[in-house]
């Protein structure tokens, strides 16, 4: 092998940034993040249900945000029928957040969690919440 | 061992696409989670064919009368307020009828004074042939075939400004950097824009689906009539039947959808 | 072969880093662009495009212009386009990278660009241009390398190879043409909305790209043991003269049809640009230095014992590139806008920022034509510059 001293240690080097962020928080437990549910709004609600039941929305609320965002501003479709038969006004700013009132301590945390940074709020108006 | 580097590089080159084909028919698949069925119309939706809006000039008399229908549009929507006009955001202002109508200026510059000194709204004409949808290369821009509505879609908009090149009617504005500071009173229900998009006049179509008319012509005092244009008993119809209108730059053959009322019956 | 672009002189290396820098000065100032927003340039809502555009502009002309060797030396067997050959193809292949480069820091959301090729739009010129100009990149790519490197193993050329370049000549026109589709269809851009406009495109790039490649013959034959020939760069001074030639000409035609025909709005922006337009005139010094650039080149070049001189071709060709740059790269786009829809103006001048990262697309550009002609001069040296035959 030709310059096998380099190739060795610029291999070395490779593996060492590209395990790093393993090796740096290995061993270490950073906790799942518990999302709140006790915003004044959701506590007036008798059945406390979201638009579609809670394993889809945590799964697919980011598709469906997709496709009602296309739907409203492309299709001029404006509610949304949901699996039970209720509908809804397709709109982050003004059926999502009603209830959810509390970004910092739903939306931002998971997403911190996993480490995503959705450009919703550089245009949607998030709701007003003390610190 | 059996592989050379030609082969290598053809396999690795044909998995490399199966695989984005695998990904993106797997992406297609996933998109149908949520059929179309599930979305319906709101019955108070305001529905056209072709909407269009017809201004009486004569019905703006005060200074108040104009200023009472920008703001009725900027403040719902969000519009930024910015000094500096390089990186101004307007979505429906005022312009003299000199700067408005430049072709009929040339025609006739002997023209009755209160025209000439009159300021005009001017705002987007949602063309029925809009140059701005045929320049766009990403449709953020589009019309909406069911109503005729130049439509701009912000989450789309990658920002080339080829749509106001192509706007002869300089209706679109350009966020040449973050407007929210520049908004004095959020409006809670409507979204800001963000840095970098073009933004314009959407003929409210906020309102018009919860079966309003748009903001400017609500606050305008019966000076806007807005209305079905393919629809000959509308009112915008009648409107433009019994007065002399004259709309912008319609030699361009762009067709645009908003009528000035000059004359009187 | 890129191994060569490793090895080189102090001079070399200083240059290389000289561009480094500048591409990072540029880089600094493009991330302050990306956190504020395109405000930190000088473009307004009246003059929405600027130098970036503007630069776009002018080097899709100079990608375009390659043809020019590629095509006597390919379709008509001019030999003493052979060596000079290699230098065209590299040069096509830094300037589309630029031009893509420009379009991408004129975005206003750059990380949606791909939604160009995710929602392609068929009515869009854009569109177009986006294929084109990946395809010219390719085509060049291909058939630069492969010449070059069949030519360091001393065989001819492959033969499938011929048809990727009887491609890139009828390619080249199109990348121009379709640059120009751009600007001359939109209604009520008076100074863009001409037929002429495409075949002035053409022209003005036929002149300003062999004239850069005069220049860069020439540097190369100072610098290093490859001669690109003195026949070469004397054909390329002919080709540079009757484009130039047909550039002024076209002008003319544009200037005749504006201004006989007497409608105003045919004639406002070429007045803003040489005159100044109710008091505003921050472009008149520069267009007339164009002008003037203009004339100093033609009086060179169309005088045979002129341009027969080296010396003075190469003055003329410096002033034709610079006379060139300064009416595509900078009045076309920005008079275009002035007056704007309501006939009023808004003046536009390039702010710091917006120097420094066109400047530093620049050093890319040329970091880029760099490494590629050291290879191409290294191969040469190494094959010992003898004349080959594809």
């Amino acid at each position: 092998m030709y310059n096998g001293g380099k190739i060795i240690i610029g291999l070395l080097i490779f593996i060492g940034f590209s395990t790093f962020p393993f090796l740096f928080t290995m061993g270490k437990v950073v906790p799942i993040p518990e999302l709140k549910l006790d915003t004044p709004e959701i506590q007036k609600m008798v059945d406390k249900r979201c638009v579609e039941p809670k394993e889809y929305m945590k799964t697919e609320h980011m598709v469906m945000l997709n496709t009602w965002r296309d739907a409203v501003v492309r299709d001029g479709a404006r509610l949304y029928k949901a699996r039970d038969g209720r509908t809804y006004d397709m709109s982050l700013q003004n059926t999502c957040m009603k209830c959810h009132s509390n970004k910092k301590n739903f939306c931002d945390q998971c997403h911190n969690y996993v480490a995503v940074k959705p450009y919703c709020w550089d245009c949607h108006i998030a709701p007003q919440e003390g610190t | 061992m059996g592989i050379n580097r030609r082969d290598f590089l053809k396999i690795a080159g044909i998995s490399t696409l199966a695989s984005i084909g695998g990904a993106a028919g797997l992406t297609l698949i996933k998109s149908g989670a949520i059929e179309a069925a599930q979305y319906i119309d709101d019955p108070r939706a305001l529905k056209a064919k072709r909407w269009g809006i017809a201004i009486d000039i004569n019905k703006f008399k005060t200074p108040e009368d104009y200023k009472r229908v920008m703001n009725a549009c900027h403040t719902i929507h969000n519009v930024p307020e910015i000094n500096n006009p390089k990186e101004e955001i307007k979505w429906i202002w005022t312009e003299s009828y000199e700067h408005s109508f430049s072709s009929q200026e040339y025609a006739n510059p002997y023209i009755q004074d209160h025209l000439k000194k009159k300021p005009f709204l001017v705002l987007c004409n949602h063309c029925d042939n809009p140059p701005c949808v045929r320049v766009c290369p990403t449709k953020a821009t589009y019309k909406r075939e069911s109503d005729g509505i130049v439509m701009m879609d912000m989450h789309r908009c990658i920002g080339c400004r080829f749509c106001m090149a192509g706007c002869p009617y300089g209706a679109r504005s350009f966020n040449w950097r973050d407007p929210r500071p520049f908004i004095k009173k959020l409006n809670p229900e409507f979204p800001t824009r963000m840095k970098g998009v073009v933004e314009k006049c959407t003929l409210c179509y906020e309102k018009l689906a919860i079966g309003l008319k748009p903001a400017c012509v609500e606050a305008s005092n019966g000076g806007m009539y807005f209305g079905d244009l393919s629809d000959p008993n509308s009112d915008i119809r009648k409107v433009l039947a019994s007065h002399y209108s004259i709309r912008r730059k319609a030699e361009l053959g762009t067709t645009p959808c908003v009528f000035y009322i000059i004359g009187g019956q | 072969m890129l191994e060569t672009a490793f090895k080189g002189s102090r001079i070399y290396w200083a240059w290389v880093l000289f561009l480094l820098v500048i591409i990072g000065i540029g880089f600094i100032f493009y991330l302050r662009q990306f956190i504020i927003g395109l405000g930190v340039t000088g473009m307004s809502r009246d003059v929405s495009w600027g130098f970036y555009i503007s630069q776009f502009t002018f080097l899709v002309g100079i990608a375009a212009s390659g043809v020019m060797v590629v095509l006597p030396y390919y379709l008509h067997n001019y030999k003493a386009f052979g060596k000079i050959t290699i230098l065209g193809e590299f040069l096509a292949i830094p300037a589309v990278i630029m031009c893509m480069l420009f379009i991408f820091v004129d975005l206003g959301q750059p990380l949606r660009v791909l939604n160009v090729i995710l929602y392609p739009t068929l009515n869009s010129v854009m569109f177009y241009d986006m294929v084109v100009l990946g395809g010219y990149l390719f085509l060049n790519v291909l058939v630069g390398w492969s010449a070059l490197s069949s030519e360091r193993k001393g065989i001819a050329p492959p033969k499938w190879l011929k048809f990727f370049i009887i491609l890139s000549i009828i390619w080249a026109p199109s990348i121009h043409t379709v640059t120009a589709f751009l600007y001359s269809g939109l209604p009520g851009k008076y100074f863009w909305m001409s037929a002429l406009l495409a075949a002035q495109f053409l022209a003005s790039a036929f002149a300003s790209g062999p004239s850069l490649l005069i220049l860069l013959a020439l540097i190369v034959r100072k610098f290093t043991k490859f001669d690109p020939g003195q026949e070469a760069i004397q054909a390329l001074g002919k080709i540079v003269t009757y484009f130039m030639l047909t550039s002024v000409f076209f002008l003319g035609l544009k200037l005749f049809t504006s201004f006989y025909s007497g409608i105003p709005a045919y004639s406002h922006s070429i007045i803003y640009l040489y005159a100044g337009l109710d008091d505003y005139n921050k472009l008149v010094p520069i267009m007339w230095i164009s002008n003037i650039l203009t004339v100093i080149a033609l009086v060179l070049l169309v005088i045979p014992q002129l341009r027969k001189n080296e010396l003075l071709l190469a003055i003329a060709s410096v002033c034709v590139f610079f006379a060139l740059w300064i009416d595509k790269g900078f009045g076309l786009i920005v008079g275009g806008f002035v007056p704007n829809s309501f006939k009023q103006i808004t003046e536009y001048w390039p702010t710091l920022p917006e120097m420094s990262i066109t400047l530093g697309v620049w050093a890319i550009g040329f970091l880029i034509l760099t490494i590629l002609y050291k290879i191409a001069v290294s191969i040469r040296e190494e094959i010992g510059n003898v004349d080959v035959h594809h």
